[in-house]
């Protein structure tokens, strides 16, 4: 198992080097496909779940995408395993708490992954910093191509390519981004915001973090419905929006900057101070409060911290990670304490060290 | 999950489409009958017997049956994979790509009310051989591989043989067979999938 080098690299999409990535995160599309001749996988035996597999992967691999890719048996992992890849955002949760024959192959960026085995027999995901989704569907779009000339995918005439659910028939795509909107969160706007989402039917749902309370002002945008549309026109339903939100976030800064000046630099200065000094540290917070600098850090706030390593530290700070990090199983009391170390070295080693508050 | 409308166990799980909002009705089967027995469409407060007129609710998903004809479709199963209707309402998961031709009249009104659309515009397969866009007869594979176990079952060996020859014909039709490439195939071992 090569998880352990995972762990001393980060995936191309935290590296907070795409177009707006101080708000944009990160884009992703996904794909779902199911080969014709199975059941669904809700409904397929021990056997067929590991002939599914097997048939999938054999032809991913003899694909030229394919040829570059890492497989983890998902299966027989260990469950902090499991964690560590929902960390990272290679599998879904619900992936890694299903039974039975199940993997995933990722290239080396960390920007593709192919789920055999989830709600679908095959899920595929384009992942790239920023706001690109462009980029993410001209790649997977290769992807599934590549893959399709070996694979005979579910269709229907009419329907499209078929899902074990009905609410992903027909395109089988899911294109979201992930914002970081402290500011509309601050300034109470993020409700208004949302309902307006709703109206046109795209989804918005929150970063969810241990204990599945939502956390911190990280959001997901993602399309509703599926059928109906093209790919791009689904693409582009998205990518529309993205931009007014922008707007939206830039203003609601500005607005902080401008009307609560010394408010703004306390939180984030408070913020910053917590994480360089506590000694123990719950997820939730660590999240919250990374968040603040984040922002901090965009607004000129905070000197010499690099938006890469906040977005890395995101993630590193998660359980799995780091209890992988450290090398060993930590209960909750000693992650805390765990984490909290962590963070203080971070910000007190390396580059970061001579990070100052303006 | 309890009926919304006393403390028996919900069976008919229910989206309605009310003036272009959906709502979901979760309902015992005496309180789905009056439900689905009554005129107006909104659930009554009385108990089953006060519904007398069978007009069917419009939009449900149930699709406009008597209770009656709603048991009688849940019982219907799929010839491929054996799902029953009441199975695929319980769970929200079909059960295999032939489901959607087998429950197509069903599906087609909640998949309107999902997406707004029941056509799919986007791409569409490209197929060599002549083959057609539809994948419905390589699915036939689901249901001719239930027969032939049953057949093994019940040890009728020359059906047994029949079906896997029949099995075979559709995937020598449908199916690449993957030219294994050798580097990649070989030093998968480690971290591959199951042995
Ligand atoms: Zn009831
Ligand atoms: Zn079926």
């Amino acid at each position: 198992m090569k998880l352990e080098s995972l762990t001393q690299s980060i995936g191309e999409w935290l590296r907070g080097t795409g177009p707006e990535s101080d708000i944009v995160m990160s884009s992703r599309v996904r794909l779902a496909r199911n080969v014709a001749h199975y059941p669904f996988v809700s409904r397929a035996s021990e056997q067929e779940r590991a002939d599914i597999e097997r048939f999938l992967r054999e032809r991913i691999a003899s694909v030229p995408v394919g040829r570059g890719l890492e497989y983890i048996d998902v299966g027989h992992l260990e469950e902090i395993d499991r964690q560590f890849l929902v960390e990272r955002q290679l599998i879904s949760r619900e992936h890694a708490d299903a039974q039975g024959a199940r993997s995933v192959a990722i290239d080396r960026m960390e920007q593709v992954s192919l789920m055999i085995n989830e709600e679908d027999h095959l899920r595929i995901q384009c992942m790239h910093s920023g706001l690109d989704l462009r980029g993410a569907w001209e790649q997977i779009k290769v992807v599934d191509d590549q893959i399709e000339k070996l694979v005979p995918y579910a269709f229907h005439p009419r329907f499209g390519y078929l899902t074990a659910c009905p609410t992903n028939v027909g395109t089988g795509i899911r294109v979201s981004v992930m914002l970081h909107l402290p500011a509309l969160v601050i300034t109470r706007q993020i409700d208004k915001v949302f309902r307006s989402l709703h109206k046109i039917s795209l989804a918005v749902r929150g970063l969810y973090g241990e204990g599945s309370q939502a956390m911190g002002d990280f959001y997901q945008i993602s399309n509703q419905t599926t059928l109906g549309r093209t790919e791009e026109e689904l693409v582009e339903q998205v990518g529309d929006v993205v931009p007014v939100l922008i707007d939206y976030e830039r203003r609601a800064r500005e607005f902080l900057v401008r009307e609560t000046q010394q408010n703004v630099h306390d939180q984030v200065s408070r913020a910053f101070g917590i994480l360089r000094t506590a000694q123990t540290i719950s997820a939730e917070e660590t999240m919250q409060l990374l968040s603040r600098v984040r922002m901090g850090v965009m607004l000129g706030l905070i000197g010499d911290v690099k938006i890469a390593d906040i977005n890395s530290l995101l993630v590193r700070t998660q359980p799995a990670h780091l209890q992988k990090l450290r090398g060993m199983e930590l209960d909750v009391n000693d992650r805390n304490i765990e984490r909290a170390r962590y963070l203080r070295q971070h910000f007190e080693g390396g580059d970061s060290g001579r990070a100052s508050v303006n | 999950m309890k009926c919304q409308q006393c403390d028996k166990q919900a069976v008919f799980h229910i989206t309605e489409l009310e003036s272009g909002a959906v709502r979901e009705l979760h309902l015992c089967e005496d309180h789905a009958r009056a439900y689905l027995n009554q005129s107006g469409g909104e659930p009554s407060q009385g108990g089953p017997e006060d519904a007398e007129e069978a007009t069917p609710a419009a939009g449900a998903l149930g699709v406009g049956q008597t209770a009656d004809e709603l048991a009688i479709l849940d019982q219907r199963a799929c010839e491929m994979c054996g799902i029953t209707f009441f199975e695929f309402r319980n769970q929200g998961r079909l059960g295999c790509p032939h489901d959607y031709v087998q429950f197509e009249k069903e599906l087609e009104p909640l998949i309107a009310n999902i997406h707004g659309a029941t056509e799919h515009t986007g791409r569409r397969p490209t197929r060599a051989n002549s083959l057609p866009e539809g994948t419905e007869d390589l699915t036939r594979v689901i249901g001719l591989r239930r027969e032939m176990k049953e057949a093994i079952a019940l040890e009728e060996y020359e059906k047994a043989k029949e079906h896997r020859d029949a099995i075979r014909g559709i995937e020598d039709r449908w199916v690449v067979p993957s030219e294994p490439p050798p580097s990649v195939a070989d030093d998968r071992g480690a971290e591959g999938g199951p042995a």
